[in-house]
């Protein structure tokens, strides 16, 4: 087998197209559908007491209005609670559109379609929609405090309180040679795809099918909902994600309710209906992700050992809960890291405040545990005055503890047992790569210059690829191409082009004769989505499989052609020949035209496999028992649990004192996803993520004010960094293959995002010698901690001037 | 995020310009670079009735740099006035300040008079115009008339020209003798409006000494306003001039409000950082041209 593609750094064959205006995405899609627009409540809390659309009918090219009293049958009923769990105990979902009362700014409550967006926008803007005010409750604090509840029978506003523990967390602390506490915030950012949702829907009413375009992470589920809440047959709704323009988590939430609405329309309007989602709408109809309130109290010895850690977080899951406690469960699991815990107790409250919902956002979860643990290090290191890399050394699982179990429950049910890695040797390189001893020498130039440097670290294990299962086709044409499908979507990750490499190197073809289809519905039918860095470990595998299903029928046939046994035969660039044995050969796309016999030549090739063009055997079938006409295979993987990546992140700041501007001057990141099927492309993944992880630190944050209005709703003033805010990144790996799966592969995409936050607070700390318990901060409010009086100097700065803390 | 409905006119003429500005009264809106307005109507936080479109208008293109100032014409992107050498030696701070407008891109449209004429104190050019101690020509139906700084700008988004009008140039008055500028600013994100920007004059007196500091700031109170800082350092030489204690002179001066970047207390502090990092960079080119 030639594996000569795989851990090469192919060069992603999709970006000439994209980049060149090429894509279709889903605004791309339908010129001629006609247009949906949405009025949102512009309140947090309310009561609808009337809708009023009179003003609105007679704008020219207005086609129709829907209200809640449209929805019938299950489009009448809320939204699915996607993912349930038993410690859930309180879900709530909305309604495709508002019934009755409104949880956020933004919620849709009305549809409108008309015959092009503007005119649809005119027409919404002419309803006029009464509301009856109601309590507002905004951020976990007023959550908890419950002065106001979100939804009225939930009094105390708690949606699941979710817990876990690995032993008698009180008595351990209680026996702990020293213990401390400390409370820390970390505030909301969101996923921000440069595209944003969009679905178009066109129904042949001959044919009586559904053809949905959707900006989805998930199109075989998507197509499962609308069939479901349509009532239509599975058979007769085929959805299709097009090119999406980003994902980053907000689009595997489904169905949202445009996804439903949309379709809808267009089966009752019996004409094409599209809805490209605007900016606006997304910042206040979408999704967020990240605010927690964590109060941490660990123990450990006087080296700094671990001994147990009980963590008591405060989840804003926002005004519903179609995702479950996906993200509080991540948090609390993979809180622990790479770090040995003797024990552990964690206690997550996902509770409900009247803003957008919360559901994952690359990383989901992980960087609200990553900045618990990692701050935690940091306080152990200080109070012990020891070097923060060697408090983290002591408690690192060590290469010979695996698989290491770390008896918790991990969000795909499963239990978190590390398959593989090397986590001192992570430290080792981070250390090496960002000459962690030479940090005293660059503060003290910093400070020639009249600058305050910092340095941070922050280390992360991250559970990547779960079940249930991803399946790959993958098909030889009489032509030579290679079809490969899987179901789930792409959102700019490069799986055309890491697939491609997969099979290539699985099946001996060149890659430009493979064709890679990912998210559509009539290729590939059952899938799960694209999440928690799985696209790779999962559909990469199945993919895999299929390509080896096809090499070892490919052998078969041509074996019998070229009278060898199949073992003795490889294929390379598309020939198959006996090993040792030149001239002895068949091409592979003729061995694909025989593994079809025909009756009937319809075209030069498909000769070779009439009956009477070559002699058979009279007393075979000329398609054996068991085998099936065609060079194809389709199969899927099912991985036992999921696999555990890890990595290291470590920044470098300096910052202005007269200004408190904060520069990430260095940026070091090992990384470890076990083997690379393309390096290119996994470092590209690891410098979007840390573009987001500085931007969740420094930048970004969802500024509600305490009537729940969001106050940056733009790109003006929400603050997504450019290019010029990304620092520069430098990048080590190390390759610690998983068990666990047939390429050895653990998933690459959200870990870059996940000890950005950590990593930087640390820094920030390390460089100004306050105590940085709430993320992300600005130089403004750095200012304010830095003239503050009640801030907490850290025993590290009171040794570095001798005033002590 | 569409536009609400409005009549579109691009006039070849100024006078034609005005017949529609007449013609369509209060619901007509000028349009040049499009870079605030666009937005504005795409957000419908705006909703003319009619977009009067200047750009066919001749005339209005030119940057004229003669001895007594800059004459910037209202169809002047703000890269054609960065890129103007005559116009950068008349007035420095011209190309100083138009380099800290947004990107390349609203560069390339985004034009300076319009942005003077949209009146956002977060702008570098109505503050420049302030410091500078510039004007305005308004074309109307009754003829031209100079409005000058401190009468044009009312309050946040407000100018004092009503009814049917067009700017169509701005003025910027020379650099006086023996003096230098300096501009600079912070943003969270570069290119963004700034935080905090000050734009800075430094004259000195035949002695070499400091004469006369004046001093502007973007994001800083509700209109342009230019702070006298001369007392601070009055007489002063270049080299130990007390620029911090301008700097404390001029966060007495401001009234800056707070929002989701920048407290009131961040501005303040960021004009006497800005202001005597600014100071001491225009007091040596000040020094350059007195040699001269």
């Amino acid at each position: 087998m030639t594996t000569k593609l795989f851990g090469e750094p192919v060069r992603r064959r999709e970006d000439a197209r994209l980049i060149t205006g090429k894509g279709r995405y889903l605004d791309d899609i339908g010129a001629q559908a006609l247009a949906a627009a949405f009025v949102r409540s512009p309140h947090a809390h309310a009561r609808i007491t009337d809708i009023d659309v009179e003003g609105a009918l007679d704008v020219e090219g207005l086609v129709a209005i829907y209200t809640y009293e449209d929805l019938t049958g299950p489009m009448a009923e809320p939204l699915p609670v996607l993912i349930p769990h038993p410690q859930l105990h309180a879900p709530r979902t909305g309604y495709p559109l508002a019934n009755g009362e409104v949880n956020h700014v933004g919620e849709p409550v009305v549809m409108v379609v008309a015959t092009d967006r503007y005119i649809a926008e005119d027409a919404a803007e002419r309803i006029v929609v009464s509301y009856e005010e109601l309590p507002v409750v905004v951020g976990v604090d007023a959550a908890r405090d419950a002065a106001a509840a979100v939804h009225e029978e939930i009094p105390d506003n708690v949606a699941a309180r979710h817990h876990q523990e690995t032993g008698d967390v009180e008595a351990a602390l209680a026996g702990s040679p020293r213990t401390l506490s400390f409370t820390q915030y970390i505030e909301r950012s969101a996923c921000m795809p440069l595209e944003g949702k969009g679905v178009h829907a066109r129904w042949d009413p001959a044919d009586a099918s559904l053809r949905v375009y959707s900006s989805t992470q998930a199109s075989t589920s998507v197509r499962a909902a609308i069939a479901a809440k349509l009532e239509l047959s599975l058979e007769d709704v085929e959805v299709i994600a097009p090119d999406v323009g980003g994902g980053f988590g907000v689009k595997i939430v489904h169905p949202w309710p445009e996804e439903l609405l949309v379709p809808m329309a267009a089966i009752r309007l019996g004409h094409e209906v599209k809805w490209a989602e605007d900016r606006r709408e997304h910042f206040i109809g979408s999704a967020h992700e990240r605010q927690q309130r964590q109060e941490i109290t660990v123990g450990f010895d006087d080296e700094g050992r671990i001994t147990a850690l009980d963590v008591h977080a405060w989840h804003d899951n926002g005004a519903y809960t179609p995702y479950g406690i996906i993200v509080p469960i991540v948090t609390a699991t993979q809180l622990v890291g790479p770090y040995a815990i003797p024990v552990y107790r964690v206690v997550v409250e996902s509770v409900y405040t009247n803003t957008v919902i919360v559901t994952p956002y690359r990383g989901a979860g992980r960087p609200q545990g990553c900045f618990a643990m990692e701050r935690t290090m940091d306080r152990i290191a200080d109070v012990l005055g020891l070097d923060r890399a060697e408090v983290r050394r002591r408690n690192l699982i060590q290469a010979d503890q695996f698989p290491y179990d770390h008896h918790l429950t991990f969000q795909d049910g499963r239990p978190v047992i590390y398959d593989s890695g090397d986590y001192p040797g992570l430290l080792a390189k981070l250390e090496a790569l960002v000459d962690w001893p030479g940090i005293e020498e660059r503060r003290a130039e910093a400070a020639s210059r009249g600058k305050l440097l910092g340095a941070g670290m922050a280390l992360y294990v991250e559970g990547t690829g779960p079940g249930p299962y991803e399946g790959g086709h993958v098909q030889v044409l009489g032509s030579g191409k290679v079809l490969v499908s899987t179901g789930l979507t792409s959102q700019g990750q490069g799986h055309e082009t890491s697939f491609a490499q997969i099979v290539a190197s699985e099946l001996g073809v060149p890659i430009e004769d493979v064709e890679v289809t990912t998210g559509d519905t009539r290729r590939f039918p059952y899938a799960v989505g694209t999440f928690a860095s799985r696209a790779a470990v999962m559909s990469g595998n199945a993919i895999a499989l299929a390509a080896r299903g096809v090499r070892e029928k490919a052998l078969r046939i041509a074996a019998e052609v070229l009278e060898a046994d199949p073992d003795d035969l490889e294929i390379a660039d598309s020939v198959v020949g006996v090993k040792g044995t030149p001239g002895a050969t068949i091409p592979l796309r003729t061995v694909a035209v025989l593994s079809n016999p025909l009756r009937y030549a319809f075209d030069e090739a498909a000769k070779q496999a009439t009956q009477f063009a070559r002699a058979g055997s009279d007393d075979k079938p000329p398609v054996a028992e068991g085998d099936a006409p065609g060079l194809e295979h389709r199969d899927y993987y099912s991985p036992i649990r999921s696999t555990f990546a890890s990595g290291a992140h470590a920044a470098v700041v300096e910052i202005d004192p007269t200004t408190w501007e904060i520069d990430v001057v260095s940026y070091a990141v090992v990384h470890d996803c076990g083997n690379v099927v393309n390096p290119m492309i996994v470092e590209g993944q690891v410098h979007g993520g840390v573009a987001q992880g500085v931007a969740g630190a420094l930048y970004e944050r969802m500024a509600y004010d305490a009537d729940g209005q969001l106050q940056n709703a733009s790109f003006m003033d929400f603050l997504m960094p450019y290019a010029s805010e990304v620092p520069d990144v430098v990048i080590d790996h190390q390759q610690t293959p998983s068990p666990l799966n047939p390429l050895g592969i653990k998933g690459a995409g959200e870990a870059g995002v996940i000890p950005g936050t950590a990593a930087i607070a640390s820094a920030i700390e390390d460089a100004t010698g306050r105590r940085i318990a709430s993320m992300p901060i600005s130089p403004t409010e750095l200012y304010d901690v830095m003239r503050s009086p009640n801030a907490e100097l850290t025993a590290a700065a009171g040794r570095r001037t001798g005033v002590g803390a | 995020m569409k536009p609400a409905p409005f009549r579109y006119a691009d006039p070849g003429s100024l006078d034609e310009a005005l017949d529609v500005l007449v013609a369509e009264g209060e619901g007509a809106k000028v349009l040049a670079g499009g870079q605030s307005l666009i937005p504005l109507l795409s957000m419908r936080l705006a909703a003319p009735a009619t977009l009067v479109d200047i750009n066919r208008v001749p005339g209005l293109d030119a940057v004229e740099a003669t001895g007594d100032g800059v004459r910037v014409g209202a169809l002047v992107r703000h890269r054609q006035l960065l890129e103007d050498d005559a116009a950068a030696r008349v007035q420095p701070l011209l190309a100083r300040a138009t380099a800290n407008v947004a990107h390349p891109a609203i560069r390339n449209r985004g034009t300076t008079v319009g942005s003077i004429a949209h009146a956002d104190p977060s702008g570098e050019m109505t503050s420049v115009l302030a410091l500078t101690d510039g004007s305005v020509t308004v074309a109307s139906p009754g003829g031209r008339s100079t409005v000058g700084w401190r009468d044009l700008f009312v309050g946040p988004l407000e100018t004092s020209i009503h009814g049917p009008a067009v700017v169509v140039d701005a003025f910027f008055p020379a650099l006086p003798p023996r003096s230098g500028t300096a501009f600079a600013e912070i943003a969270r994100r570069k290119g963004d409006y700034a935080v905090c920007g000050a734009g800075v004059v430094v004259t000195l007196s035949d002695d070499r000494t400091v004469e006369r500091v004046t001093a502007s700031y973007i994001s800083v109170g509700l209109v342009p306003e230019v702070h006298d800082l001369t007392e601070a350092v009055h007489g002063q030489t270049v080299e130990q001039a007390d620029w911090a204690a301008a700097g404390a002179l001029a966060r007495t001066l401001v009234d800056p409000d707070g929002d989701l970047h920048a407290s009131a207390d961040y501005r303040r502090l960021l004009v006497g950082v800005l202001t005597e990092r600014t100071l001491a960079d225009a007091a040596v080119e000040a020094l350059e041209r007195t040699a001269a």
